[in-house]
């Protein structure tokens, strides 16, 4: 699914990253805890979380994860940011919550890590 | 290859920065993907267990043609059961750590799925030393 699908669907606002329409994800996992990130295998994955922290995006990096949505209206600081815009990752901002970024991505096509 | 990173306990802001310059060096040494995302999440685990467990540590790296080898030493309370240590789901993290998506008791199991050698020596009230080897061939 490309990122700019990912965004129209869930309503969600790009605070970093450029073009959502040349990116694509495969799968995704919803999770606010960052040790099942590092569990998975690699792959083009969406992350759908509502924790807003370094520690996500440090997460992300290692797990080879460059697109993440962050849920339930959480606002990322200016070094989260920052951090995010140096690793060149993606990061979406939604309102809603986990469960329902989840449904919607998953009602359109978005298949589930496991 | 040798390098030298310090890691300050309870301190979330830097956690994971030491990690993030490793594996960049490693990428740019053209060290295979697979084995680059493996040794991050093993050397990525240990550096937030000094971060969530420890008072201070350090991380030393040795990387040469046949392995990546990471020694990571720390002062703080020790482990006193490694066995139990290692068990999925046994943790003995604070809530502050919790609240940061880590402290489920998976930490040092994962590190030894992504490894190919994990060793753990630990003093009660003196630290933890975690030695992590992944062959390269």
């Amino acid at each position: 699914m490309r990122l700019s699908e990912v965004v129209e669907i869930i309503g969600g606002t790009v605070v970093c990253g450029e073009n959502p329409e040349e990116q694509q994800v495969d799968k995704a996992f919803a999770t606010d805890l960052m040790s099942d990130v590092l569990t998975l295998e690699a792959g083009r994955i969406l992350l759908i979380t509502g924790l807003n922290h370094l520690q996500t995006l440090r997460t992300a990096e290692m797990a080879e994860i460059s697109h993440i949505v962050i849920v339930r209206n959480k606002k990322p600081s200016k070094e989260f940011l920052a951090l995010a815009k140096r690793e060149k990752m993606t990061i979406i901002l939604s309102e809603k919550s986990l469960y329902s970024v989840s449904g919607a991505l998953y009602k359109n096509g978005l298949e589930p890590v496991y | 290859m040798n390098l030298k990173f310090e890691i300050i306990g309870d301190d979330f802001s830097q956690a994971g920065q030491a990690s993030s310059q490793v594996k960049k060096v490693l990428k740019q040494l053209n060290i295979a993907p697979h084995l680059v995302r493996k040794i991050a999440v093993a050397m990525y685990e240990a550096e937030v267990n000094i971060v969530a467990h420890a008072y201070r540590g350090t991380m030393h790296v040795e990387i040469d043609s046949s392995k990546v080898y990471l020694r990571f030493e720390d002062e703080g309370p020790g482990i006193s059961d490694i066995d139990l240590a290692m068990q999925q789901g046994y943790s003995t993290a604070s809530e502050a750590v919790r609240q940061m998506g880590f402290g489920a008791g998976m930490g040092l199991p994962n590190i030894k799925k992504n490894s190919d050698e994990l060793k753990i020596a630990s003093e009660v009230g003196k630290g933890t030393t975690v030695e992590i080897t992944t062959y390269l061939k």
